[in-house]
């Protein structure tokens, strides 16, 4: 933030205020004579900068959850929640910590984490080529745009026993559910990126003799790259809420499929530990989509 | 959303893609033709640009000639509005002509045809200052050794070169709009468009830019086309100054600027010729820039 919008903050009216008396004028040269001045002080520093400013983002990004975990252990303790249907952390924490050291999660969280990335891939791959294309060929989106909207809304919870009938019982029809939502909203964000693209960036490939390919490879796809990654990002956050309903049915392991046992079982502990892996693990790969877009546009801005 | 994906995609179908290597601008017409007489680069005769907005059509130029000298740096001023911009982007091959023709000088070897410096920010933010600036010359197949060297000495001509392995959004505007020059010139065109490039910087480094081209350009006397909005930028960088008239846009007059090179601003502002030129244009275009402003209509 800069001095300005500090001194806006400070004095929302935007105008200089006539400072009374007992204002500490800046240097001595306003003071004397007694004469009322104007003030315009440097705001005080409240310390640390930039730095503290991050520092203070981490503590809260790790405050916040922290705190709601306190609220609902109290909570559940004073009776305020049903402590059958809500559970309290530290007795979630009772079931995870076994679960955890015994490996049974962790193979849990081997084979969901294995049909998330496969159906991610799945999804993003075509998506991103498909979209990408569609952007660049008017014809084909001309064809193939009301096939993806009228398809789109579909939930994908709504065709699971055709993907089932379809691709068995194995890990493919997990795969796919999975796929099929990434693929949606990395094909509709990689077109808009292309087709986002400012006009005078062709402009500028042509009157430099770019070729076709020259264009594809210097404008379109660089120029579409934060799209993409942001069509990436909400993919895999799909992909998280997937999974669960993919291990629904005819699966016997995975993080998702730990939710229905439990529910089948009404182990309410073991639900909230899968749910929460389940959190632990979105973040985890958040951040490392977010790291690989850094890699891979160096040149956006923060 | 909707606006926005009609608008690239008319520009693909308008200007489209396919029509950008050297030798293939059939629908701008350049040829060895014998109308192309000595001395002159970029011949025009009769260019009519009316752009089709549905409903209405608006002439944005209309029966323009104009005959452009090799080796000439020739500035445009005209009222805002009046086809300034449309004629060089028509001469660049960005906009396809409603009528007439324009001949111009084949370019010598691999050498473009064109180049141009935008109006406005038009540096990719996907690519280092380097890579920017040597974008024409990567387009015509030059290897990046070759590439190299003429980067880096545009870079230094320009004071950039700490910033070429910088992107641009870490560069001020006035930068960028280095970088913007510098890409052009690098790219070693035929003939050379700049539309207003210096119209967005403040007035120091607008008076340095100034400088530096001028720099540049003697070097190689490239035929230039450089629209101004400023009669000032004008006087110091033409050997001609074309006034176009108000919308549609025509040749009002075309004033020969007889002070010799190198110019410069602060004693040129004391000078006797500058100050009749001056006056001379400014009177040119000022009864232009009144009869632009009667057209405004409370609609536009
Ligand atoms: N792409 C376009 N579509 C419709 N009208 C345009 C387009 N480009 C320019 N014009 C119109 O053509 C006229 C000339 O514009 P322009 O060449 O940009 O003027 P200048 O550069 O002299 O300010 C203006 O009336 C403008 O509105
Ligand atoms: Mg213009």
């Amino acid at each position: 933030m800069n001095d300005t919008n500090r001194e806006r903050q400070k004095n929302p009216s935007g105008l200089r205020s006539q400072s009374p008396r007992e204002d500490r004028p800046r240097g001595d040269a306003g003071a004397g004579g007694g004469r009322d001045a104007i003030v315009i002080e440097a705001p005080p520093d409240k310390g640390g900068g930039n730095w503290g400013r991050r520092a203070f983002g981490r503590t809260v990004a790790f405050l916040s959850p922290s705190l709601l975990l306190v609220v609902w252990e109290l909570l559940a303790r004073w009776g305020a929640i049903d402590e059958r249907l809500f559970s309290r952390p530290s007795l979630i924490l009772g079931t995870l910590l076994p679960l955890l050291r015994s490996g049974e999660l962790l193979s849990h969280i081997a084979v969901s984490l294995q049909r998330i990335v496969l159906g991610f891939l799945a999804g993003a791959a075509p998506g991103v080529i498909l979209g990408l294309s569609m952007g660049l060929f008017p014809p084909l989106r001309a064809w193939l745009m009301p096939l993806v909207s009228s398809t789109f809304p579909i939930p994908k919870l709504a065709i699971m026993p055709l993907i089932l009938i379809v691709f068995g019982l194995g890990e493919a029809s997990k795969v796919f559910t999975i796929g099929i939502g990434v693929f949606y909203l990395v094909l509709i964000n990689s077109m808009t990126g292309v087709l986002s693209i400012e006009p005078i960036y062709l402009d500028v490939a042509k009157t430099f003799g770019a070729s076709k390919k020259d264009f594809y490879l210097t404008v379109a796809i660089p120029g579409s790259l934060p799209m993409i990654f942001a069509g990436l990002k909400l993919g895999m956050g799909t992909a998280l809420l997937l999974i669960v309903a993919a291990e629904m049915s005819a699966a016997q392991a995975g993080v998702g499929w730990m939710v229905w046992r439990a529910y089948d079982m009404f182990d309410i502990e073991r639900m909230f530990s899968a749910l929460l892996t389940l959190a632990v693990l979105g973040y985890l790969l958040a951040i490392l989509l977010e790291t690989i877009e850094r890699k891979v546009i160096p040149w956006k801005e923060k | 959303m909707e606006g926005k994906v009609d608008a690239v995609l008319k520009r693909r179908t308008d200007a489209g893609m396919d029509r950008v290597a050297v030798g293939e601008r059939s629908a701008v017409g350049w040829s060895r033709s014998p109308a192309l007489p000595p001395g002159v680069s970029v011949k025009i005769s009769g260019l009519t640009k009316e752009f089709d907005m549905g409903d209405r059509s608006v002439v944005a130029i209309d029966r323009l000639d104009l005959a452009v000298r090799d080796g000439e740096f020739l500035c445009i001023v005209g009222p805002s509005g009046c086809g300034k911009t449309t004629l060089i982007r028509t001469i660049a091959g960005l906009e396809t002509q409603t009528n007439g023709t324009i001949w111009m000088k084949p370019p010598a070897n691999r050498r473009p045809l064109t180049a141009m410096v935008f109006q406005t920010d038009s540096v990719f933010p996907w690519m280092t200052v380097e890579d920017n600036v040597g974008y024409g010359l990567k387009m015509q197949g030059v290897s990046k050794s070759d590439r190299d060297a003429k980067v880096q000495s545009l870079l230094r001509v320009t004071g950039l070169e700490k910033f070429g392995k910088s992107y641009p959004h870490q560069l001020s505007g006035g930068m960028r709009q280095r970088v913007n020059v510098a890409r052009a010139f690098a790219a070693d065109p035929e003939i050379l468009l700049m539309d207003e490039p210096f119209g967005l910087l403040d007035e120091q480094n607008r008076m340095i830019l100034q400088k530096e081209l001028m720099d540049i350009w003697r070097e190689s006397r490239k035929t230039t086309l450089f629209i101004t909005h400023s009669v000032d930028e004008a006087i110091l960088l033409g050997d001609r100054i074309l006034v176009m008239t108000a919308h549609p846009g025509r040749v009002k007059e075309i004033i020969d600027i007889d002070i010799p090179r190198p110019r410069d601003l602060i004693t040129l502002r004391g000078d006797a010729r500058f100050i009749s030129l001056y006056k001379q244009v400014w009177a040119l275009l000022s009864e232009e820039v009144l009869r632009s402003r009667a057209q405004e209509t409370p609609h536009s």
